[in-house]
C-alpha cells in the first residue's frame, strides 16, 4: 500500500454547541485524488482548515504528511498547497506580482523563484497574460492563477475547496483537464465539492459528508452499489397495458418496477437484465418501443442517500 | 493517552513567528506608496506644508533682526492669517493619514478573499499583522521625514541661514514623536479593521474616536474635573487640585500629548508643561531658552505615553486577530 498522506482519527470540531465536524476518520494515500462531497455546511471547509492548521481541532488527531498541523503548521503549510473556495487576489497587482508575493512568503529566492513562477504560469496557460492586472481576469483565469499559486510551492498535497464553483462549463472542462494533468504527475489531491458530476470525473475515491460526519466512503461504483442496492436501472417504453408491470415484477433479480405515465417504466435490478426484460415484455404481448440502462452516477447516489437520510430523520 | 496529550501541548510551536515578515512589509509598503489614497493625502500635506511654511517664512523675514536664535523652529509655529501654523495642521492631518493607511488593512484582505490564501502559506499570523503595522509605520515615517526635509530645504531658501545643532535635535525629536502620534491612530484603525468586517465602518469608527478626542474630550475633561473635584470658595489648594486633575484627564488624549510636545520642543522658552506657581519661577530668568536635552526630558513622559499607547492598541488588535476564525 502506498504511504498515507492524510490521516484523521476521530476528528471533531465544535463551535460552541454546534458540531461542525463529528468524529471524522479519513485516510488519503499518496497519488490519490480524493473527493469530499456534501451539501454546503456539511463540514468540508472546516475539515480542510484543520488539515492546514488554520483551525484547531476540538478533539481527535490529524496527520498530514506525517506532521501535526496544529504543532508544526509551518512545515505542513510549506508542503501543502491550498486553493480556497473562490480564491481572491490583489486586484491591483499583475498575475506575476501576485505569484511573487506568495513565492516570497514561501521563502523562495531568485533565480529559483522566477523559474518556478514561469513554469507554473506555463502549466496553467497564463504566460501570455502574466503582466496584466488580475482585475481584468475572468473567473476561469483567476481559478487557474490560483492553481499556479499552489504549483509554485511544488506541493506534495494539493487541497482545493469547491474549485469548480462559479465557473462556466468550458472553464470547468479546462480546469478538470488541468487536474487530470496534475494527477498524472503523481500529486495527491483532495477536492471538496457539491458539484458531483465534475468530481466523479476526476476522483479515485470520494467521501460523502453529512452534518459533520462522513457517512459513505469508497469509489463511485462502490457507493452506487451500497446506496442504490441493485445498481442497475432499466428504462422501458412499452405499449401494452397493466399486464407489463406485473410480469416484470415476477422476473428473478428485479427489485422494483415503477410506472411513469402509460408507456414508461423504470425497472431496478441487481444485474443487467435488459435481455430478460425485453423477452418478458414481448411474451406478455407488449410493444417494446425503447430500452436503455443507466450506469449509476454520484448524483443519484447522493440524491438517494439524502432522501433516505431525510426519511430516517423524519422517523427518528 | 492523558500523558501523551499533555506532552503535545507542552511542545512549542515550530519556527519563528517572524518568518515571512519582510515579504509582508515589502509588499504592503509598495501598496501604500503607490495607492491613490496615499497620493491624495501626501499632496494635501505637501500643500499645507508649502502654504504654511511660506507664510511663516514671509512673516519671519519681515521681522528678522530681532535676534531670534530659533528661526527654523519658528517655521513650524508661526501663523499668518488666515492660515494656522504648520503644527496645527499636523495635529489634524497625521491622524487622518494614519487612519487612511490602516482602516482596511485586515478586513480588506477578508473581503478580497486573500486572507485564507496568505495564511495557508508557511507564515504565522504574527508576521502578517506585524508586517502590515510596520509597513504602515514605515510609510508614515517616510512621508513625515520627507516633509521635514522639505521644510528644512524651504527654510534654507527663504531664510538663508542653516539650522543650528540645537534646532536639528529638537526637530528630530519632534519628528519621532509625530511618527508615534501617527502610530496610535494607525494601531487604532488597524484594531477597528480587525473588529469590523466593513472597511467603511472601521474608517468611521476610527474617525469618530479621533473627533471625540479632538473636539469633545477637552470639554468632558473639564466637566469631569469640576464634578470630581469641586472647589469651595476661597480654597486655593482645591483649585490647584482641580486644575491638576483636569490636566491629567486631558493628557489621556493623544492630541493633548502631541500638542504639548510641539509646544515644548518648538518653543525653547517653555520650561514646564502645565501649572506653574510663581514660587517655582523664583530665580528663573523669564524667556531664556532651555537646552534641547532639558526639553527632551520635559517631553519624555509624553513620548513614552504615545509609544506605550501605540503598543497597547497593537497588542489588543493582535490578540483579537489571533483568535479570529479565518473562514469568511
Amino acid at each position: 500500500m502506498a504511504e498515507v498522506v492524510v490521516e484523521c482519527r476521530d476528528l471533531t470540531k465544535q463551535y460552541g454547541s454546534f458540531t461542525a465536524v463529528d468524529n471524522l476518520n479519513l485516510t488519503v494515500r499518496k497519488g490519490e485524488v480524493f473527493g469530499l462531497l456534501g451539501p454546503n455546511g456539511a463540514g468540508k471547509t472546516t475539515t480542510i482548515l484543520m488539515l492546514l492548521g488554520l483551525t484547531e481541532p476540538t478533539s481527535g488527531s490529524v496527520r498530514v504528511l506525517g506532521l501535526d498541523p496544529a504543532r508544526q503548521p509551518l512545515s505542513v503549510k510549506a508542503r501543502v498547497g491550498y486553493l480556497p473556495d473562490q480564491v481572491g487576489f490583489y486586484d491591483n497587482l499583475t498575475a506575476r506580482e501576485n505569484l511573487n508575493y506568495i513565492a516570497k512568503l514561501n521563502g523562495m529566492r531568485e533565480p529559483e523563484m522566477s523559474r518556478r513562477i514561469n513554469a507554473a504560469l506555463e502549466q496553467v496557460g497564463l504566460s501570455q497574460v502574466a503582466d496584466r492586472r488580475v482585475k481584468t481576469f475572468s473567473r476561469g483565469m483567476r481559478q487557474r492563477l490560483g492553481v499556479a499559486e499552489v504549483l509554485i510551492k511544488q506541493p506534495q498535497l494539493i487541497i482545493m475547496d469547491e474549485p469548480t464553483l462559479a465557473l462556466d462549463p468550458e472553464a470547468v472542462r479546462e480546469f478538470l483537464d488541468l487536474i487530470r494533468q496534475l494527477k498524472t504527475s503523481g500529486i495527491t489531491m483532495l477536492l471538496s465539492s457539491h458539484l458531483l458530476q465534475q468530481v466523479q470525473a476526476v476522483c479515485d475515491r470520494v467521501g460523502l459528508f453529512h452534518k459533520g460526519r462522513m457517512v459513505l466512503e469508497g469509489t463511485v461504483s462502490e457507493l452506487a452499489q451500497r446506496v442504490l442496492g441493485g445498481a442497475y436501472r432499466i428504462h422501458l417504453e412499452v405499449e401494452g397495458g397493466d399486464a407489463v408491470a406485473a410480469a416484470l415484477r415476477e422476473l428473478p433479480g428485479v427489485l422494483n418496477v415503477s410506472q411513469e405515465g402509460t408507456r414508461f417504466y423504470n425497472v431496478e435490478a441487481r444485474s443487467d437484465l435488459r435481455a430478460e426484460v425485453a423477452r418478458k415484455v414481448i411474451e406478455v404481448g407488449g410493444r417494446l418501443l425503447g430500452l436503455s440502462v443507466d450506469t449509476p452516477g454520484l448524483d443519484e447516489v447522493y440524491a438517494r442517500y439524502f432522501k433516505k437520510g431525510a426519511a430516517y430523520a423524519a422517523t427518528a | 493517552m492523558q500523558r501523551q496529550l499533555s506532552t503535545t501541548i507542552r511542545q512549542q510551536r515550530e519556527g519563528s513567528p517572524w518568518t515571512g515578515l519582510w515579504a509582508v512589509v515589502a509588499k504592503e509598503m509598495a501598496d501604500y506608496l503607490t495607492s491613490v489614497r496615499m497620493l491624495i493625502l501626501e499632496a494635501l500635506i505637501l500643500l499645507t506644508a508649502f502654504g504654511t511654511i511660506y507664510a511663516a517664512a514671509q512673516n519671519l523675514r519681515a521681522g528678522t533682526g530681532s535676534g531670534d536664535d530659533f528661526l527654523f523652529l519658528r517655521l513650524f509655529t508661526t501663523a499668518r492669517d488666515p492660515l494656522p501654523a504648520f503644527v496645527g495642521f499636523l495635529g489634524l492631518l497625521v491622524p487622518l493619514l494614519a487612519i487612511a493607511l490602516a482602516f482596511d488593512s485586515v478586513n480588506g484582505e477578508f473581503n478580497q478573499r486573500t486572507l485564507s490564501k496568505v495564511l495557508a502559506q508557511p507564515i504565522y499570523r504574527d508576521a502578517l499583522l506585524m508586517g502590515k503595522f510596520l509597513a504602515g509605520l514605515g510609510t508614515l515615517a517616510l512621508a513625515l521625514a520627507a516633509i521635514w526635509l522639505l521644510i528644512i530645504g524651504m527654510g534654507l531658501l527663504q531664510l538663508g541661514v542653516p539650522p543650528t545643532g540645537e534646532e536639528t535635535v529638537r526637530m528630530l525629536w519632534f519628528l519621532l514623536v509625530t511618527i508615534f502620534y501617527g502610530g496610535i491612530w494607525l494601531a487604532l484603525a488597524m484594531l477597528f479593521s480587525i473588529i469590523f468586517r466593513q472597511p467603511a465602518t472601521a474608517a468611521l469608527a476610527a474617525i469618530a474616536v479621533w473627533l471625540f478626542f479632538t473636539v469633545f474630550w477637552g470639554i468632558i475633561a473639564s466637566l469631569l474635573a469640576r464634578t470630581l473635584q469641586p472647589v469651595p470658595p476661597g480654597d486655593l489648594q482645591a483649585l490647584v487640585n482641580q486644575i491638576q486633575l483636569e490636566l491629567m484627564l486631558t493628557r489621556l488624549s493623544p492630541n493633548t500629548l502631541f500638542s504639548e510636545v510641539a509646544l515644548a520642543m518648538l518653543n525653547p522658552a517653555v520650561r514646564a508643561l502645565g501649572l506653574i506657581l510663581p514660587i517655582q519661577l523664583h530665580n528663573a530668568i523669564p524667556g531664556t531658552p532651555l537646552p534641547a536635552a532639558q526639553s527632551i526630558l520635559l517631553t519624555w513622559p509624553h513620548a513614552t505615553g504615545l509609544i506605550a499607547a501605540t503598543i497597547v492598541l497593537f497588542a489588543v488588535g493582535y490578540i483579537l486577530f489571533q483568535r479570529q476564525e479565518v473562514r469568511a
